[in-house]
């Protein structure tokens, strides 16, 4: 089975569709599938539902399906960098669901499990509670979270294998894995495919059985906050 | 005179022991990393690393390394990365023996506010709640009091939590507070502060 494709929109035709779940990987700007995001905003699929630790800035990331209001709710945990949101969010125009981010997580990892329900303690006693069915364990409270099972995944590796086992560099990994996991379909961008068996199998980060569709492109890579010490500091 | 935000974080990283494993929040939680001297801590930056290193000289940024706050930062021998369900896994599986957070308010009997004042700009949790329901203990380092001048410290959190019954110690520009059963401790006072003084600055139940 050919995985390979030759750009981001050829890699998602036939798989975008009006009011589907998208989940994404990425945290703040690191890591996040910024060519699969350019290529659904060109293709003008709307009413979107991200679930994304992040909305991205204003005019990258997820922030430029907002600007074009292809985007109806997100599911996240911090949303703070990002002032279309904010516009949108306050005047109704979307909606949020914020989770707790460890929960986000294995809201995601557990669906790709094939778990569609799990017990924490996040959030007891908290907003985030409300409604949600309590249980005791050990005489400690815990509330229940559902997976969340998304209609597509879009991640972003460093490298790939022509069978899409997929390798990760440094903290852009985050939410990639748990978000692969939890689609029907994941499509991976990377910066670099190679050659099967030019990847350790030992170094494999998420293997390919979770990414059905793979291109390689140039990557902006933006920097949310750059913070540096002085050379005599050291 | 009350402790300044470099005095707090060096109290804070006077409750940091050897071999521990910690997660630091932003703001003077941050400082804490200074201030640990000869002790072997191990950093967790939330979004998927262990050992986190200081910020990168210019020029040697690096997009794929940044920290919870979104800040470049660098790598140390001991570094490892992990996804962010793993990240959460060792924080809700109890893995990390301490956090150390900043706050808007904390209750006697431990419970947190610290991510959103109704009202205003709400910009999310992130992993806060998941940190203080699930690390060892839980540190909270802030001003004793707002800018108005009312305590912070209350017998009740007017807003909304965090974490319930979470905090265990209370580190403040005033001197250090303790969570008990029926009310706060204070364990210690900055210099020149009374008992006296902190009671005073205090709306919650001091025992």
């Amino acid at each position: 089975m050919k995985k390979v494709y030759g750009s981001a929109a050829e890699a998602l035709d036939g798989l975008l569709r009006d009011d589907m779940l998208i989940a994404a990987g990425g945290f703040g700007l690191c890591g996040i599938p910024e060519l699969l995001l350019q290529a659904i905003k060109e293709s003008g699929v709307k009413d979107l539902t991200f679930a994304s630790n992040n909305a991205g800035v204003d005019d990258f990331g997820i922030g430029i399906l907002l600007q074009t209001k292809q985007v109806r709710k997100m599911i996240s945990s911090y949303v703070g960098e990002n002032a279309e949101f904010m516009r949108q969010y306050l005047s109704g125009e979307l909606e949020l669901e914020f989770n707790p981010q460890g929960t986000l997580a294995e809201r995601m990892r557990s669906a790709g499990c094939g778990i569609p329900g799990f017990y924490t303690k996040t959030g007891v006693g908290t907003v985030i509670a409300e409604g949600k069915e309590h249980k005791e364990f050990n005489g400690e409270t815990y509330i229940l979270e559902h997976g969340i099972f998304a209609d597509l995944s879009i991640v972003k590796a460093w490298k790939a294998d022509e069978t899409g086992n997929l390798v990760f560099r440094k903290t852009a990994r985050n939410f990639n894995p748990p978000a692969a996991m939890c689609g029907k379909v994941c499509v991976a961008e990377v910066e670099e495919i190679v050659p099967v068996g030019s990847l350790d199998p030992d170094k494999i980060h998420l293997p390919g059985i979770y990414v059905h569709r793979l291109i390689q492109g140039d990557h902006e890579k933006r920097i949310e906050q750059r913070t540096v010490r002085k050379r005599e500091e050291a | 005179m009350p402790w300044d935000r470099n005095q707090m974080a060096a109290r804070a990283a006077e409750e940091l022991e050897d071999g521990m494993y910690v997660n630091l929040g932003i703001g003077i939680p941050t400082l804490v990393a200074n201030y640990v001297g000869d002790k072997d801590i191990t950093l967790q930056s939330e979004n998927g690393m262990l050992g986190m290193g200081p910020f990168p000289f210019e020029g040697e940024e690096d997009p794929d390394l940044i920290n919870a706050g979104k800040q470049t930062i660098t790598e140390l021998r001991r570094t490892s990365y992990f996804d962010s369900a793993q990240s959460f896994g060792m924080i809700r599986g109890g893995k990390i023996a301490a956090a150390i957070l900043g706050a808007m308010e904390v209750s006697e009997k431990g419970d947190l506010a610290n991510w959103m004042i109704p009202g205003k700009l709400v910009k999310g949790m992130g992993g806060a709640m998941d940190l203080v329901a699930g690390v060892g203990r839980v540190i909270v380092v802030m001003d004793h009091t707002n800018k108005h001048g009312e305590s912070k410290v209350l017998k009740e959190c007017t807003l909304p939590l965090t974490g319930k019954a979470v905090v265990d110690l209370i580190i403040t520009n005033l001197g250090v507070l303790e969570v008990g059963h029926k009310g706060l401790h204070i364990l210690e006072c900055a210099d020149g502060v009374s008992h006296d003084d902190i009671r005073a600055a205090t709306e919650a139940t001091i025992v």
